[in-house]
């Protein structure tokens, strides 16, 4: 039977919704960005790559989660608190430059690993209810973490917390730290923008870790226990140890994320600044066109790249569109609800999709 | 089966009602550690109790439904808030103008409860993560419409509710028509030592009114249903009722009850923070009804009633605490909210845990 328009049907599902939707999306931004405003092109591509690679690799932390059948990491604050903790510690002591870096996410990478543990062994009793037990994880991490930074004894003068001179601050700065450096490792000058070479490289180099990994023996027994555990523990794959492993991983994978996100983005955020950043992430994920139950590394890029640019073009260019008017004030915000509304969708639409 | 004899009873009782007695020994701890006078506590706990009643016994019939809780009541508390929002654009005063919202809200609340329940019948096993996230997602359609449109494509009479620049509403609106009418109808109050005790008698009358209707309402054929739908979906098929219509049902009911506990709430406030009001109804709703005893699975009027005195004497207590032992220089009143939220968090955490833990057990 030929049905009508077969060839462009067949193009739509290589593509993917998901990506189709935003993609088409993104290219009507740009098209408006480009004719109707006196904006930088150059410099909004070089935004929308630093975006994409200081997110990179937070979107890269949900992968082996997913692979390992333990769903979409909601708990992913939990590896961020980590991250940020081995940043504070860092920073406390004085560490500068690449050392401070490097430092940072040694510690953050360890910590996580353990906590990724011991996150495992609470989602293993809680099987089928993963996502929501590890959603309210996140919080409870950020919340806890947050009663830890407050009462913390601080050493370095600059990181104290202004009022009453105990505690950390809020937000760190990290200039004079390691602000920027992966960003400025190599950077190429583009127009009127840079495009931050060493960042896009470290994430490049994590997501090709990540692959090697996957197909690694390991890795693979990782898929087969998430796809099938039935099947791969008759075949002898120690399916709950692969699960700990997906989620340490995870875990690990996202206190390092945050590292490389602190650094490039110039400040580190305490309290309860990550409490939210689970959803963009999973979003961000999810419209690379990774489900519940499947991730690729091209769903990683993809997703990533898609998803900040989006946000990182609707900013400037809502500014632009509706300066000089009265309701600048309130329509100021639509990239903040763009913003919700996408991420929010796009995880809907994955939460209720029929499954095979 | 035999039944438990003596100090076996204790100790069953114990085990079943847990969660309760642990928030109210650390209550307890709090309140003789901090030195709190009860009055003083009495003041704060009785009209947070009579405000937020209403909303945590809303929650129960999803529960009984088997759709666990429900997070998407948020939806229910939107539908009260454009309610409010519509009567104050007229300028309605008085008890006439709260009715008239709660009238508003319904037509809203059953569009979105039922569209809620369709959506929640497609993610079955994932209804609470699901309703969670859809909570968020109408959070930004309801900015698009009230920050956005307000003002602009939807004309608004009344110009105090908008910002500045004529368009969106304020972050914050004084319910100057509707505020603390339900509360005032009848309020007497007790004066105990030099604090005078308000008892907002008219709103737990409505409350102790819900109470009542949720319990004729499970003993009706419909509710019956439900209680079957929410024991074993397969039974309840074969049964010959018609699962995805009931479970619907259950979400419309809560959301309508939500909005209308969102209502009251607000009123009882006096005033709206438009853009967050909602967003905190629903994990504080949910941690007071588990609080109480409540599981995912299986939640009663009790629960309800326990919980709530509970949750909101633990958050009264926790607050003055942080802020007596702890002294300002190491920021004791944030030190209070830090940890009021990672116990709302803890709470619905540790029961999610449970539940899944003991499901697990029992397969």
């Amino acid at each position: 039977m030929i049905r009508a328009f077969e060839q462009p049907r067949a193009l739509v599902r290589r593509i993917g919704l998901t990506r189709g939707i935003l993609a088409a999306f993104l290219l009507a931004l740009w098209l408006v960005y480009v004719f109707a405003t006196d904006l930088s092109f150059s410099a909004l591509i070089a935004d929308c790559l630093t975006r994409a690679g200081m997110n990179g690799i937070l979107v890269l932390a949900l992968v082996p989660a997913v692979r390992a059948g333990v769903g979409l990491n909601f708990g992913i604050p939990l590896g961020m608190v980590c991250g940020l903790f081995g940043t504070v510690v860092v920073l406390d002591l004085y560490g500068r430059g690449a050392g401070g870096l490097i430092g940072a996410l040694a510690i953050g990478a360890a910590v996580g690993a353990l906590a990724g543990i011991a996150y495992a062994r609470l989602l293993e009793a809680v099987r089928g209810q993963e996502m929501m037990v590890g959603l309210y994880v996140g919080f409870g991490a950020v919340a806890g973490a947050s009663i830890l930074w407050a009462l913390a004894p601080v050493h370095n003068p600059e990181m104290v917390f202004a009022i009453g001179g105990s505690g950390f601050r809020q937000t760190l700065l990290l200039d004079g730290y390691f602000k920027g450096i992966l960003d400025r490792l190599g950077a190429i000058p583009f127009g009127s923008g840079t495009i931050p070479t060493g960042l896009l490289a470290f994430w490049l180099l994590c997501c090709g870790a990540v692959a090697l990994f996957l197909k690694s023996r390991t890795g693979l027994a990782l898929s087969a226990a998430g796809s099938n555990p039935r099947f791969a523990e008759a075949s002898g794959i120690n399916v709950r140890g692969m699960r700990t492993l997906g989620v340490a991983l995870s875990t690990a994978l996202g206190a390092i994320g945050i590292v490389i996100f602190s650094q490039s983005y110039g400040f580190v955020q305490l309290y309860k600044a990550p409490l939210l950043m689970a959803f963009p992430t999973v979003a961000a994920l999810l419209i690379g066109g990774a489900t519940v139950r499947t991730a690729k590394i091209s769903h990683v890029l993809i997703g990533t790249f898609l998803f900040q640019a989006v946000l990182t073009t609707s900013l400037p260019l809502v500014n632009d569109l509706v300066q000089g008017q009265g309701s600048a004030e309130a329509l100021g915000n639509i990239p903040e609800i763009a913003r919700l509304i996408i991420s929010n969708g796009i995880i809907l639409y994955a939460l209720t999709r029929k499954e095979s | 089966m035999v039944r438990p004899r003596g100090i076996a009873r204790v100790g069953g009782g114990a085990r079943q009602n847990l969660v309760p007695l642990l928030f109210a020994s650390i209550c307890l701890t709090g309140i003789l550690w901090a030195n709190i006078s009860i009055p003083f506590l009495l003041t704060d706990v009785v009209p947070r109790v009579a405000r937020n009643l209403f909303l945590v016994l809303s929650l129960i019939v999803p529960v009984v439904a088997g759709m666990g809780l429900n997070f998407g009541i948020v939806i229910g508390a939107m539908c009260g808030q454009v309610g409010l929002i519509l009567v104050e654009n007229a300028g309605g005063q008085g008890l006439g103008a709260l009715l008239l919202a709660m009238a508003l809200s319904l037509p809203l609340s059953l569009l979105f409860g039922w569209m809620t329940g369709l959506l929640l019948n497609r993610a079955k096993g994932r209804e609470m993560i699901t309703g969670l996230i859809l909570g968020f997602f109408a959070n930004g359609i309801y900015q698009a419409i009230f920050l956005l449109m307000a003002g602009s494509i939807l004309p608004f009479r009344n110009q105090e509710l908008l910002l500045d620049g004529g368009v969106g509403l304020a972050n914050s609106i004084n319910l100057v028509g509707t505020g603390q009418r339900l509360d005032h109808l009848i309020r007497p109050s007790i004066r105990v030592s030099i604090f005078p005790i308000y008892l907002p008698v008219a709103t737990f009358l409505v409350s102790i009114l819900l109470c009542f209707a949720t319990r004729w309402y499970l003993r009706t054929k419909s509710g019956q249903d439900l209680r079957t739908v929410g024991q074993d979906m397969h039974v309840a098929e074969i049964a010959g009722i018609a699962v995805d219509r009931a479970r619907v049902r259950a979400i419309v009911i809560s959301t309508c009850l939500g909005g209308i506990g969102q209502i009251i709430f607000l009123s009882s406030w006096g005033t709206f923070n438009t853009y967050q009001s909602h967003e905190q109804v629903g994990p504080y709703a949910i941690a007071a009804l588990l609080v109480g005893g409540a599981t995912v699975v299986r939640a009663t009027i009790w629960h309800a009633i326990v919980g709530t005195i509970l949750f909101h004497t633990l958050i009264s207590v926790v607050a003055t605490a942080a802020q007596t032992l702890v002294p300002a220089s190491m920021g004791g009143a944030q030190i209070g909210e830090y940890i009021r939220e990672f116990l709302v968090y803890a709470v619905i955490a540790v029961t999610l845990a449970l539940h899944a833990w003991k499901a697990k057990r029992r397969t």
